[in-house]
């Protein structure tokens, strides 16, 4: 049994990374930033869910998806439904003339809540839709696309594309979905105020654990024989094919778990930032997330998460300080690491760093790093 | 066309007599007009190894993948163990119990020998059941039979891309056997290797041969002479000749259109 767990955790070096970057997350972080700074990380630490279903996908799988948006943004719609549902009971909008339903369709004069905004006035119902909805779109996607041996850059190309196109349906259709604006002004969750210090606080903590969850179930499924089988259809999808397996079901199944990963990523933002808007669901954010990946290591689940924290930061600071740079930038980096570090941070660090401190130390293992960039590394590439 | 129609006959009363491992009858396939198999009749027996030789573009490998599944056929049937495989999908094929080695070795470079043969243990196939699936002592028992019998045992914990040349065709053989497949088709499995390499392949194939028909593509005549019980000679899509390899070699016809050269 112990040998199981340890084999889950990804070994010794699995255990460690996976508990630095726990300890980063529950201690580190809250004791460092205040409150302000620590919510803007738990966002950050939303795009990780996304980046880590595309380790799984993309680095694993060698399925490219350039739409994580699309259901980080399902996943983030379904949860403002629900608190926009809640935000506007009959009490505080009375003053519009329809009370009780969402401002943003008063203004469009829309008198009835539409047909799928009704499941949304139940919690348990929307967390399931939350999971749900996005798996269930992926799986329509990749069955349309994977049984049909869509493959490559051309399945890259038609995920932009349905993410473009969703954009452009929520813009659209600014009466059901709150248009460009996106749901805003959402306050409580059953009566619970989610904009309070003490809200942010257990939200964050909620966001880390979900987190954690989402590497665990990503270590179990690439330490499987479903793991190696995804490597092996990367590489020879035809010795796979002929060996006796139905390659799409696998590609069909891996696609939908990176898309409810990034549901929860989207609901978790919503949650924590408060709105959620078309502007996380285009190319663009899409694109951003796969740059995180990147940068953390498309092999390393927990560099993923790193890359996602270390990325905005960056995004953080220089956008603050060079707004028309940064895109170039960010650009810029994301060819930069796929040329030279076609493995990022984690590669990094599995060819450089750790080699060193293992001859440094065959005593004890590192201390908990000071340095970010140190920190941004930790993790073996097959964990 | 004469010659064609004699051979046709001939196969016609081997087939009515005897209840073959894998029986194609009258398959065809174009591409865009081009019929690279022209209603081809084959018969191969049960624990029989048949080597098809032939011309570069004779349609050799077309024939492998037209019963692997990879190609779809124009028309005619191809039937095994009494199930028709041109209806089934290529997995579906596979679990009928055919397996298809291809003309490069095809073999998955980052994973180790060992992971190279789990992973095409035929347990856990689904989704779920990949996902399920443990290495049970049965498993890892069964690997170490493979990789003993493709003199890989050495080697389990090799990563497959260091593999010599031959070895790699030798993983390749292993992670078909694995499967137990009732029709083994091997797309010329010496080319590239060296003497010795092919003398303890030879060796292998007849050793594996039991329990199961093997067709293999080869241009290797001092192979081919080694282990095949009958050889079909492919030209054109069609079959040219068809019997022993003394036979075929005297052949006045086979010889002006392949061996002659």
């Amino acid at each position: 049994m112990n040998k199981a767990l340890t084999q889950w955790l990804g070994g010794r070096d699995g255990a460690i990374s996976l508990a630095i970057l726990a300890a980063l997350i529950f201690v580190v972080m809250p004791l460092a930033f205040d409150i302000f700074r620590l919510n803007l990380i738990g966002k950050y630490l939303t795009y990780a869910f996304v980046a880590i279903g595309l380790v799984l996908c993309w680095g694993y799988g060698g399925i490219l998806s350039l739409g994580q948006g699309i259901f980080f943004g399902l996943g983030g719609y379904c949860m403002a439904m629900f608190l926009k549902l809640e935000a506007s009971d009959p009490v505080s909008t009375k003053i519009q003339s329809t009370p009780g339903i969402p401002d943003f369709m008063d203004w469009n004069q829309i008198t009835e809540l539409p047909w799928f905004w009704q499941p949304f006035h139940s919690l348990p119902l929307t967390l399931i839709l939350v999971i749900v909805v996005p798996g269930l779109f992926a799986y329509f996607i990749g069955a349309a696309m994977f049984k049909r041996r869509v493959s490559g850059v051309y399945f890259s190309i038609i995920t932009q594309a349905i993410a473009s196109i969703l954009t452009i349906l929520i813009i659209g259709q600014q009466g059901y979905t709150g248009g460009v604006n996106g749901i805003t002004d959402l306050r409580t969750l059953l009566g619970w105020d989610i904009r309070t210090d003490s809200a942010k606080y257990v939200l964050y903590y909620l966001n880390g654990a979900l987190l954690i969850s989402c590497i665990l179930v990503g270590r179990a499924i690439i330490t499987s024989k479903l793991g190696k089988l995804l490597l092996a259809m990367r590489d020879r999808e035809d010795r796979v094919r002929f060996s006796g397996y139905d390659v799409s079901s696998f590609k069909i199944f891996v696609f939908c778990v990176g898309a409810m990963m990034s549901a929860i990523g989207g609901a978790m933002f919503t949650l924590q930032v408060g709105f959620m808007s078309p502007s996380f669901v285009g190319i663009v954010p899409s694109i951003e997330m796969v740059i995180f990946t990147a940068v953390g290591g498309r092999m390393s689940l927990i560099g993923a998460v790193y890359g996602a924290l270390l990325v905005n930061f960056g995004k953080t600071y220089f956008s603050e300080s060079f707004p028309t740079l940064w895109l170039v930038f960010m650009g810029a980096l994301f060819i930069g690491v796929v040329m030279g570090f076609p493995n990022g941070l984690a590669g990094l660090y599995s060819s450089h760093i750790k080699p060193r401190l293992a001859r440094r130390a065959g005593r004890k293992v590192p201390q908990q790093p000071a340095a970010e960039g140190a920190a941004a590394g930790h993790s073996n590439p097959s964990a | 066309m004469e010659l064609g129609s004699e051979v046709n006959m001939s196969t016609a009363e081997r087939a009515s007599k005897r209840d073959f491992a894998l029986t194609i009858e009258g398959l065809t396939v174009s591409f865009d007009g081009f019929k690279a198999v022209d209603n081809l009749n084959l018969y191969i027996d049960r624990n029989e190894i048949r080597v098809v030789i032939g011309p570069n573009g004779a349609g050799k490998t077309t024939v492998l993948d037209l019963i692997c599944g990879k190609t779809r056929a124009t028309s005619g049937s191809i039937r095994f163990k009494d199930k028709e495989l041109t209806k089934l999908s290529e997995h579906q094929i596979v679990r009928q119990g055919v397996g298809r080695k291809f003309q490069n070795p095809s073999i998955y470079e980052n994973l180790t020998v060992f992971e190279n043969l789990e992973v095409s243990y035929p347990k856990g196939r689904t989704v779920f059941g990949a996902l399920a699936f443990r290495r049970t002592p049965e498993a890892v028992a069964r690997i170490h039979d493979i990789a003993a019998e493709i003199m890989l045992e050495e080697f389990l914990e090799t990563e497959a891309g260091l593999l010599s040349h031959g070895q790699k065709q030798w993983l390749e053989i292993g992670m078909l056997l694995i499967q137990d497949p009732e029709l083994l088709m091997l797309d010329e499995p010496v080319a590239g290797m060296s003497a010795r390499e092919r003398e303890l392949t030879g060796e292998l194939l007849r050793r594996i041969c039991k329990n199961r028909s093997v067709i293999v593509i080869e241009h290797d005549m001092e192979f081919v002479k080694n282990i095949a019980h009958r050889v079909t000679v492919l030209h054109q899509g069609k079959i040219l000749k068809e019997g022993s390899m003394e036979t075929v070699q005297s052949d006045p016809k086979v010889i002006e259109v392949y061996l002659g050269h």
